[in-house]
């Protein structure tokens, strides 16, 4: 029996509840939402309400609604209100759709009244007598200061390791990457330090930056009028659902044809089919890592056939050769388009056998990208990419391959054009320069397994769950933080500077004094010493742009949970205590890099920050653009208004990579194969292909929705999509217990049995709390240290009869049927 | 509702006329007691709405219905085989709004698979896991409908688990 909620009726916002503007936290879309806030003892009435409809109506399709995951009672200044979070029809974002995450933002709120996320921190807690224990920002501030001021003086700031979100959205923003920006990229040079999602502080999208082109340089709008929408590696329908039921249907209505290339058939196929008929949808089901050939093929097609933009070709790119040579920081050199042929020609036949994939596919790829119409006209064209070539084979390069056919076909800075990754989070990255990180940065993961760095900050990452080569971190991260721990124990009931001597004593004999800032107890928490206590967007004012660079400021509307703050407050807190802690190491000099601080709310952080380098960002200004917000970059400021960009690169000239002359580059991104070190053994060595990704249902790595009955009850453990001949050979049914082991490690998932999944191909989803895929996927990276987490090959067993839960559950095609 | 199994019109205009009489009846209950200034029931009153006789009811034809009340098209369907929440002598008769719980289309009913499906945004529910979204956007399992069985067969609607899309109470 499913989760029924037992709800029959809701709370009525009254006409005159606060309203405040909400940019859904969750994914890189950011919908837009208004929050109605009103006192416990008011409500409105079928009549009058804060709608101005008469809810005594059945409403329909696409009706103004207030579903019971859209309420909540919150704290707003002390006092318990109703909170109501629905979806702005205002906002050309989503133009009033909702979904599954967005929707459930009020009802994962914490609440005293509703009981709802008991999980979140209220309070800093610092390793004591063998547990974690509440106590004081003070106390646990000066711990942190202490003993990373002892650490970095007696060594270097080398000793200290960061890993640090750098995203916009809930744990984000502009406000909080500046904040910890200017903490270790300016008060310190850190530069061992890592992102939430990858073992390096590096791009994920080199190529297309070193080309010159920004990964985000579109509009959605863009969708909308264009010929053609190719997605590569990527399930929209699932992980940027609005933009796909918004604008890429909008697009496809419009007569827009739809190409896909990724091995695996997923519900935006699909859905594609359903809105665009099958004959406008191409699925290039390729082999595994063999993106970078089927987009070879179709630009060599697309240069043979004389479809290229030659006017743009001439007036925007790079003609002299080669402009940037490979060397080995560099993976593929850069340069003209008739030089980059060179290496990434590659035939239709050699494609077709590569791939798997017939060679008239390739081929009518190629014409749907760029034959010109009947009229002579050249057709427009959206390239959208995300994990599938990110964290795929030969990065660098393969997403190289996809700009050069943008950049071939005259589809960037163009209306109904674009080259552009789709992305995970909102973006918000404010922060003084990261050159001192250099390139290739250091591979974080690998120094911490070998037992380097004696301090390790955490910013709301949680690598256990979403890291590689996940294994073997955990238990080199866990057997260091344990050292500290029981130096901890044993100090205990003695005075400050006993405690700060036995810590400092563990870590220089090779312990790990851990420091994890987050909303909840996460896992790699568990080995932290100190936790300091964070809120996120809405229980703090907080500014993102979203994938067209749409920036907005999604309001306060509730009291932060007991007495957790923003990060940017939590990074100024950590900052004025370490001036404090070195100049009583006598160290005055040093001390005053951490001067500067003086924050009381996080606009003043995004004052100091964001606004300093755009001085025509405001608060009240954002407030007043509402949800539809101006795209960045804004230049201007006129008539009351932010004025924005509508997209990037409309004057030919390309700035990404910092060439005077305004050429774009092409990348020679000649095919190699497996490019990450282990990976063509591994393939040969286990059966099967453990794939992972995103589920729509969840966000993140659960990190919220573990503590949600709704999602926990439809999956209550790590779904593993298989082949039903496949679950047969190993004897399992659906939602069994299965476990996935090579030589990097195991893990394991609930089976889900997949009538399209190849024989051999799997899917795990990512980044689950009860099952970490990154235990198995081996260490390899690319030569600027981005991970290859997509291939993974695993021997599978089963180990146990579906558990309880998971025998309620349903189990049937996820695919919709007219 | 385009089901791919469809009841007779006339019972199903007979049924629905039925609901929307007793809808009303339970409205102008809600609406006097308000006058009056009795403080009102912490639940809602739902109707004992007469849905049908298990003899009109084929396995796997779904029957158009509605309930609480005329403008909440649902679907009454006798699965075969028994399904947890399910009533009748062989506990496979379940019944479920059709107005899809993300933003309000109409669903159609698949019944190879027997799934709900949302031609708006795809959202797909299993009527045999108790209305379990199998994949979609929506924030709630579908509503299903409490069923009441009396000894000569009739089926009985009286109650919603979940609360259905358009209206902040599911009676008005």
């Amino acid at each position: 029996m499913s989760h029924k909620r037992q709800i029959d009726r809701l709370p009525i916002p009254p006409a005159d509840a606060k309203v405040q503007n909400v940019s859904c936290h969750n994914c890189i879309v950011g919908c837009g939402y208004k929050a109605y806030t009103w006192p416990r003892n008011k409500q409105g009435t079928l009549t009058d309400n804060a709608f101005g409809i008469d809810l005594s109506q059945q409403q329909n399709a696409l009706g103004t609604w207030i579903a019971p995951s859209m309420y909540n009672m919150v704290k707003q200044n002390g006092k318990d209100v109703h909170l109501a979070v629905v979806p702005d029809k205002e906002c050309v974002v989503n133009e009033g759709l909702t979904s599954i995450r967005g929707a459930r933002m009020a009802e994962n709120r914490p609440s005293k009244v509703t009981g709802t996320q008991q999980q979140r921190l209220t309070d800093p807690m610092v390793w004591r007598y063998g547990t974690l224990q509440p106590t004081s920002w003070d106390d646990a501030l000066d711990l942190v200061a202490q003993v990373t001021a002892r650490v970095v003086t007696e060594g270097s700031e080398d000793d200290l390791v960061v890993s640090m979100f750098d995203h916009g959205g809930s744990a984000g923003g502009y406000e909080t990457t500046w904040g910890t920006g200017k903490l270790y990229f300016e008060s310190m040079k850190v530069k061992n330090t890592r992102i939430h999602n990858r073992p390096a502080y590096n791009s994920e999208v080199h190529s297309t930056r070193d080309m010159g082109v920004d990964e985000l340089h579109y509009q959605y709008a863009d969708y909308e009028m264009t010929d053609t929408i190719m997605v590569v590696g990527a399930n929209p329908l699932e992980t940027q659902t609005n933009l796909f039921l918004n604008h890429m249907r909008t697009g496809m209505e419009n007569g827009a044809k739809f190409i896909m290339i990724d091995p695996r058939r997923t519900v935006a196929v699909n859905a594609a089919e359903e809105i665009a008929g099958k004959e406008n949808v191409l699925h290039l089901a390729i082999k595994p890592g063999a993106d970078m050939a089927v987009m070879n093929a179709i630009l060599t097609e697309i240069v043979d056939k004389g479809w290229t933009d030659d006017e743009f070709i001439n007036a925007s790119t790079f003609q002299g050769g080669v402009a940037v040579a490979e060397d080995a920081g560099q993976p593929a050199a850069l340069g003209s388009l008739e030089f980059a042929m060179e290496s990434a020609r590659m035939s239709l036949a050699d494609a077709a056998e590569i791939c798997g994939v017939d060679a008239a596919d390739i081929a009518k790829a190629a014409a749907w990208i760029a034959e010109p119409k009947a009229d002579g006209a050249r057709r427009k064209c959206v390239s959208a990419y995300e994990k599938g070539i990110i964290w795929g084979n030969d990065n660098y390069r393969t997403v190289g391959a996809l700009v050069n056919i943008a950049l071939a076909t005259g589809n960037v800075g163009r209306e109904g054009g674009g080259a552009c990754r789709l992305g995970g989070h909102q973006e918000g990255y404010y922060r003084p320069s990261d050159a001192h990180v250099g390139r290739p940065a250091t591979y974080i993961d690998r120094l911490l397994i070998s037992g380097g760095g004696k301090i390790h900050h955490i910013w709301a990452c949680d690598h256990y769950k979403t890291t590689l080569n996940a294994a073997k971190f955990k238990q080199a991260h866990k057997r260091r933080s344990d050292m500290v721990k029981t130096a901890m124990d044993n100090a205990a009931g003695g005075s400050r500077e006993e405690l700060i001597d036995a810590i400092v004593g563990a870590v220089n004999a090779g312990g790990l004094f851990v420091v994890d800032v987050d909303i909840i107890r996460s896992q790699i928490g568990e080995n932290a010493h100190v936790v300091l206590a964070a809120c996120e967007s809405n229980e703090m004012n907080l500014t993102s742009m979203n994938g067209e660079r749409r920036l907005r400021l999604s309001e306060k509307y509730m009291d932060p949970f007991g007495n957790s703050k923003p990060d940017c407050l939590i990074a100024a807190g950590i900052a004025q205590n370490m001036e404090r802690a070195l100049r009583e190491l006598g160290e005055d000099a040093y001390a005053d890099q951490f001067k500067g601080y003086d924050w009381e709310t996080e606009e003043d952080a995004f004052m100091d920050g964001y606004a300093s380098g755009n001085p025509d960002v405001t608060y009240d200004r954002l407030r007043a653009m509402g949800n539809n917000g101006v795209l960045e970059p804004v230049v201007g400021y006129e008539n009351g208004k932010l004025i924005g960009t509508e997209r990037l690169y409309t004057d030919g000239v390309f700035t990404r990579h910092g060439r005077e002359d305004g050429k774009a580059l092409f990348c020679a991104a000649g095919w190699r194969g497996w490019q990450a070190a282990g990976k063509e053994a591994e393939m040969a060595k286990f059966k099967f292909w453990v794939n992972n990704g995103r589920a729509n249902i969840f966000w993140q790595s659960q990190f919220l929705d573990q503590d949600n009955d709704f999602i926990q009850d439809r999956f209550p453990f790590p779904f593993l999509e298989m082949n039903p001949a496949d679950m047969d050979d190993i004897g399992a049914a659906p939602g069994d217990l299965v476990e996935m082991y090579n030589d990097n490690g195991a893990t394991q998932a609930m089976v889900y049995p997949t009538d399209t999944a190849r024989r051999g191909d799997t899917l795990m989803v990512f980044g689950s709390p009860s099952g970490s895929q990154g235990n198995i996927v081996n260490p390899g990276v690319n030569e600027l240290m981005l991970p290859d987490y997509k291939h993974t090959w695993a021997n599978i067993r089963k180990v146990a009869d579906a558990p309880e839960s998971a025998k309620r559950i349903s189990f049937k095609s996820k695919e919709y049927t007219s | 509702m385009k089901c791919k199994k469809m009841v007779d019109v006339g019972r199903r205009q007979f049924l629905r006329g039925g609901a929307l009489a007793a809808a009303g009846a339970a409205a102008s209950t809600v609406t006097g007691g308000a006058a009056q200034a009795t403080p009102a029931n912490a639940q809602v009153d739902y109707p004992s709405d007469k849905l049908g006789n298990i003899g009109d009811l084929a396995i796997n034809e779904p029957m158009d219905i509605s309930y609480p009340d005329g403008d909440s098209p649902g679907v009454l369907i006798k699965l075969g085989e028994a399904v947890e929440g399910g009533v009748g002598p062989d506990g496979d008769i379940v019944a479920f709004s059709v107005l899809c719980p993300h933003l309000g289309f109409f669903m159609n009913y698949n019944a190879e698979d027997r799934t709900m499906n949302c031609p708006g945004h795809f959202s797909r529910f299993d009527v045999e896991a108790g209305g379990q979204q199998v994949w979609g956007h929506a924030t709630s399992n579908l509503p299903q409908f409490t069923l009441r069985i009396s000894d000569n067969g009739d089926i009985f609607a009286e109650g919603s688990s979940d609360l259905i899309f358009g209206r902040p109470s599911n009676v008005l």
